[in-house]
């Protein structure tokens, strides 16, 4: 499937800032089964020049500030990919959970080395008794890891209300889970603090959905927006993605854009603005289906 | 055996009682109760100085400590900012031979931490190979992800290393601790140093001491050497959190020292991926950062999204290799507890060398082995280990498990099996003692040394023969802590060879280019100079307002008045309504104006002033000779010291205000004399004239013309224009009759200073037309408001414009238009017009409100960078919660 992704944002500030320095990460990562066939990052106003590098993560970074002063800022990415379905995996014929979680728990091997980042907190995600105990009604003894980790991204579908007021960007894991309610970025989260807080090696994943759904299909919740699920590691297969929002495992309806251990790895954009007063953002994503 | 020479190994009869601590190395004392070696030489030196003697002196090197200013911020503690640094006049004494041993080990560690930060920023064989865990590493938020692949210069992380050593009851030496981030304590150990030479010259030269300025050419050299084939004559800054650091002072003590820009992060700025400088004269560029802000706060963009101490797009222009921070962003990560039992492993893996100090036993938790051994231990009782956070963060206080009961320990327990990566035992050294002076006895006090390691350009490390002693508050407290009310020493190694009796940071020989344009200026620092300025004339004129009041006090107690005089103090105390006018002209005024706070009255406003004025010269303490501090710091002392009784001792307080007189004009002396005539110095007088034309017009005001209603309305307005300025100087009351009364025209004269010119001129009765030109007009006197505004725009012509415009800038044509129209004034006519004066009033208003003006033309003009601006952050979160 190629698209063409149109990811608009706008902020307006109240009065003139000084100042801005700005980091965005807008651009599709290339992946065994995505590929960014052209990309363009559009700023107004223009600054003098865009640096480019690639971070901890393998994302690709660009970096810009404007130092004259202005009232408004915005940023416009426009990326042609092609994304395939994703090779069907076999859930059960994954190892059991309690296998990769004893390999990762001893001393550091090459073999592990990628994903062992992953098993530990981060600023958003702090493992806790409480996301254990709810991950455990999914992860019984000896279950294969992926067939458990599925199941429990229905649960997290089922169990919680997609609701975008019930939280906030501050909002921590634990009390997204007692409030059984917010939005993909939370779910995300939750799931991942689900998995580390067993020791398991998971990831922040931030991405788009198409827009329109398929023929037939039903239209994906956080479409028209950036989004966000998780991604689990298992020896020899590698990272697996699961999107608790939409109870699904990604595939070519999802493109990746990023990846980090969680959000604050891997925000599209963020930047210090120096001076403006209050800031209004309006942001605009779209994904089109270009046809092939 | 190393003896110093010239003593012989027989028993020196200690001067003084003195007991070791049972159970502790002593310092000082063998065993057997002999005096060591190489402490004979101090041990006779002070023997032969006497109690008494070193009593005396000592005090003299507290005055030094307080007048010099050297402080410690206790954080949590709202008295405890700028704490007095508590040294003791006993140095601890090591001797060559054992300074061999422990430099050596120093250096080699110094060496060790910096590869595994290579290795950590680098390749990271060691975490793929398993030799260092990964959660050590990967797992700790002071591993900086943005840092990670970045170059260094010549593979250096860590330009400055401190190690914390401490001597165990056999004699031998273990580590403690490293401080690899932004090490402190180097400043305050040469601090120290300066004060026991300036105290104690006789024992240091005798005792021949190794000196620390070698080490401090060689840290300043190999900091230069990091801008190699950028610029001739690299600019280094020295990066600070700001004077509310709990080691602001050695910031700009080394600022000074080294002769870098002290700079706080919103003095820098970063435009096409280069840092520069706000100054006066614009934006310089900036080769080398030596950081003393912690490393995740530097730079709010890629780091802590928090921070307001740091400097948005310094990761980028470090990626980008245009800039060199010094320690490396990232490095406090190697000062992490938990990397200790992997040290010697690393040490021989990597240098095939075994490690040459060892570290305090140590176990990291996240190893099943010592969890359980931990774990059990803190079960029996925990006796002599102490639980820590792994990575080192201070947010964890460190537990003293034997202090805590059965109860807490469980909870630890618990805690510690919860989250094993996060935590390490370590066993606790029973710390060495050495003798302190303490009030005229010797007692024990238990100590910890910081050494410190300099990355020399040649890739070796420089360690300072010589480093921090820290000691305990009291013999029974093991607890070495500035924070805790701890103590310092100076640390003396003793020198085998000769001593170069010289300390100059530069060799000699090195050829030095002559230049005028001396230390480049931040926008803030002028700011702050020019409020300097303002306050320190503030100050002034309150002291002579209140003096003259007193003064005529004492000749006729009640009977004096002088209606609306304290106004024109106290305008600038908009806080209260209350009015000086409105109270009886009481003792009670008068101790509430000056030395008391007030009964929530109104706060004494000259103190206040006093008080603001050493704040701001604190913010700006490397600008200002260390005279001009010292001078400030006294006038302090005698603001805030005496406590006067309820009874009003009125001599008392005039004697104060002629002590005072005398310390501000040794301020105004200092200014002119003792700071080199550039723009820093211009910005302070440029401030002390502003306020000098606001006072005196305020004066001429009171002293010829008021009208009440129009000041109070005048006040109003000035009020609601600039909250900040002292915009509001006028009396309320005026004299009604046709001719200003006598006794206001000779108060007038004798606050601004200009009795004695008035007499020898005129050797008559006070009249107003010649104390209004001597005033106003006259340009030789330089009290008069012709001659501020003179010097104004001489000053004004001298301060750097960026580009040379065609037409006046606004500031000059202000002050030539005040000018001229001062100049060409009658003063006859104004002087002997009817009240209230129309023409004379309405001059000074213009006057009053021009400066306030001038003011703000110059902040626009000169200081615009210099404002705090309000840092947000744009992120992308919002995109995902507006829109779903």
């Amino acid at each position: 499937m190629r698209y063409r992704v149109t990811h608009t944002t706008i902020y307006e500030y109240a009065e003139p800032f000084s100042s801005c320095h700005n980091q965005v990460r807008l651009i599709p990562r290339d992946l065994l089964r995505q590929e960014c066939q052209n990309s363009e990052i559009i700023v107004d106003p223009t600054p003098d020049a865009i640096d480019r590098h690639v971070d901890w993560y393998g994302n690709i970074v660009e970096s810009f500030s404007l130092n004259e002063p202005h009232e408004s800022l915005r940023i416009t990415a426009v990326s042609d990919v092609e994304v395939r379905a994703v090779d069907p995996v076999m859930f059960n014929a994954s190892p059991a959970w309690e296998r990769v979680r004893d390999q990762l728990a001893g001393e550091s091997a090459p073999a592990t080395f990628d994903a062992l980042q992953y098993i530990f907190d981060t600023p958003y995600v702090r493992s806790a008794p409480a996301l254990a105990e709810y991950a455990e009604r999914s992860f019984t003894a000896n279950r294969p890891m992926l067939e458990a980790a599925w199941d429990l991204t229905k649960r997290i579908h089922a169990d919680f209300e997609f609701d975008p007021d019930a939280t906030t960007m501050n909002t921590g894991v634990l009390e997204v889970l007692h409030r059984r309610r917010g939005v993909c970025q939370d779910f995300a989260h939750l799931q991942i603090g689900c998995l580390r807080s067993l020791g398991l090696p998971a990831r922040y994943v931030s991405g788009y959905l198409r827009t329109a759904p398929p023929p037939g299909g039903e239209r994906l919740i956080g479409a028209d927006a950036s989004h966000a699920w998780c991604a689990l590691w298992c020896p020899a297969l590698g990272w697996t993605d699961f999107d608790p929002t939409n109870n699904c495992v990604p595939s070519e309806s999802h493109i990746t854009l990023a990846w980090g251990a969680d959000y604050g790895d891997v925000s599209p954009i963020k930047g210090v603005v120096l001076g403006g007063g209050e800031q209004k953002v309006k942001v605009g994503v779209d994904v089109e289906e270009a046809g092939g | 055996m190393n003896l110093t020479s010239g003593h012989l190994p027989h028993a020196v009869s200690l001067p003084w009682r003195y007991e070791a601590v049972r159970g502790h190395h002593d310092e000082m004392l063998a065993a057997d109760g002999v005096v060591r070696a190489h402490w004979q030489g101090l041990v006779e030196e002070l023997g032969e100085i006497g109690a008494d003697e070193l009593s005396r002196r000592w005090m003299r090197g507290r005055q030094l400590i307080h007048e010099n200013g050297v402080t410690y911020n206790v954080y949590g503690d709202p008295k405890g900012l700028d704490r007095p640094w508590n040294l003791n006049p006993v140095p601890l004494v090591i001797s060559s031979a054992e300074w061999t041993r422990i430099e050596a080990a120093v250096a080699q560690r110094a060496r060790l931490l910096n590869a595994v930060l290579a290795d950590v920023y680098g390749q990271q064989k060691l975490l793929e190979d398993g030799r260092l865990p990964a959660a050590l590493v990967l797992g700790q938020p002071s591993f900086l992800k943005p840092l990670h692949g970045l170059a260094t210069p010549r593979g250096i992380y860590l330009h400055l290393c401190a190690v914390d050593l401490a001597r165990a009851p056999d004699g031998t030496w273990w580590v403690i601790g490293d401080r690899t981030g932004a090490p402190s304590g180097m400043g305050y150990a040469l601090e120290n140093r300066l004060v026991m030479t300036r105290t104690l010259p006789d024992v240091f030269r005798d005792c021949r001491v190794t000196r620390l300025a070698e080490f401090f050419g060689q840290w300043n050299d190999s900091t230069l050497s990091l801008a190699a084939g950028r610029r001739e004559q690299p600019r280094v800054v020295l990066l600070t959190p700001g004077h509310y650091n709990e080691t602001y002072f050695e910031h700009a003590y080394l600022a000074r020292y080294l002769g870098y820009t002290l700079a706080e992060g919103r003095d820098l700025t970063v435009r096409d991926g280069k840092v520069l400088l706000k100054s006066l004269s614009g934006l310089l560029p900036v080769d080398v950062i030596v950081r003393r802000t912690d490393d995740a706060f530097c730079d709010p963009l890629e780091l802590r999204e928090d921070s307001m101490l740091g400097i948005p797009g310094l990761v980028q222009a470090v990626r980008l290799g245009n800039v060199v921070v010094a320690n490396a962003l990232g490095s406090g990560l190697a000062q992490a507890p938990g990397l200790a039992p992997f040290l010697p492993g690393l040490c021989r893996h990597l240098f095939g060398e075994n490690l040459l100090m060892p570290t305090v036993a140590t176990w990291w938790c996240g190893q099943a082995g010592a969890l359980a051994e931990v774990c059990e231990r803190i079960a029996t009782g925990g006796r002599g280990i102490v639980i820590k956070a792994a990575s080192g963060a201070q947010m964890r206080e460190p537990v003293f498990a034997e202090q805590i009961d059965a109860r807490q320990r469980d909870n630890l327990v618990r805690q510690i099996r919860h989250r094993p990566r996060d935590f390490v035992a370590q066993e606790q050294v029973r710390l060495s003692t050495a003798p302190s002076w303490d009030d005229g006895l010797l007692t024990p006090r238990h100590l910890m040394v910081r050494v410190f390691a300099a990355a020399k350009s040649d890739g070796t490390w420089a360690v300072m023969p010589g480093g921090l002693t820290r000691i305990s508050g009291s013999t029974e407290s093991t607890v070495v802590s500035m924070q805790r009310g701890g103590g310092s020493k100076d640390t003396w190694v003793l020198s085998d060879g000769p001593v170069n009796p010289h300390s100059p940071l530069r060799p000699p020989g090195a050829p030095v280019e002559i230049t005028r344009a001396g230390f480049v200026l931040p926008s803030r620092v002028a700011d702050n100079l020019y409020w300097l300025g303002r306050y320190a004339e503030r100050v002034e004129f309150g002291v002579r307002v209140a003096r003259a009041v007193l003064r005529r006090m004492t000749d006729d107690l009640e009977a004096v008045e002088l209606p609306g005089l304290l106004d024109v103090l106290s305008g600038a105390d908009t806080r209260t309504d209350q009015r000086w006018s409105d109270m009886p002209l009481s003792k009670r005024v008068i101790e509430q104006l000056f030395l008391e706070k007030a009964d929530g009255l109104m706060p004494a406003p000259v103190r206040l002033d006093v008080e603001q004025a050493q704040r701001i010269a604190g913010s700006v303490r490397d600008r200002i000779s260390s005279d001009a501090w010292r001078i400030i710091t006294r006038l302090a002392d005698e603001f805030v010291r005496p406590r006067v009784s309820s009874a009003l001792q009125l001599n008392h307080t005039v004697d104060l205000l002629d002590r005072s007189m005398i310390t501000l004009a040794a301020f105004a002396g200092q200014a002119i004399e003792g700071m080199t005539h550039d723009k820093g110095w211009r910005f302070l007088d440029v401030g002390r004239r502003v306020e000098r034309v606001l006072h005196l017009a305020g004066l001429l005001k009171w002293g010829f013309a008021a009208d009440a209603a129009r000041i109070r309305h005048r006040n109003e307005a000035a009020r609601n224009e600039n909250p900040d300025d002292t915009a509001e100087r006028f009396a309320d009351t005026g004299p009604a009759g046709r001719q200003p009364d006598a006794r206001r025209l000779e108060a007038v004269l004798d606050i601004a200073n200009c009795a004695m010119t008035y007499r020898s001129r005129y050797l008559t009765t006070v009249q107003a037309p010649p104390v209004l030109d001597l005033l106003l007009l006259d340009e030789s006197n330089p009290r008069s408001i012709a001659s501020q505004l003179a010097a104004l725009l001489d000053h004004i012509q001298h301060l750097p414009l960026k580009d040379s415009p065609a037409i006046l800038p606004a500031d000059q044509r202000l002050l030539v238009e005040l000018l001229t129209e001062v100049r060409v004034t009658d003063v006859e006519l104004l002087a002997n017009e009817p009240s209230p004066r129309v023409h004379l009033s309405s001059l000074l208003d213009r006057l009053y409100k021009a400066l306030p003006a001038l003011s703000d033309i110059l902040t626009r003009m000169y200081l615009s960078h210099a404002r705090p601006t309000h840092q947000s952050r744009s992120a992308g979160e919002l995109d995902i919660r507006k829109m779903q």
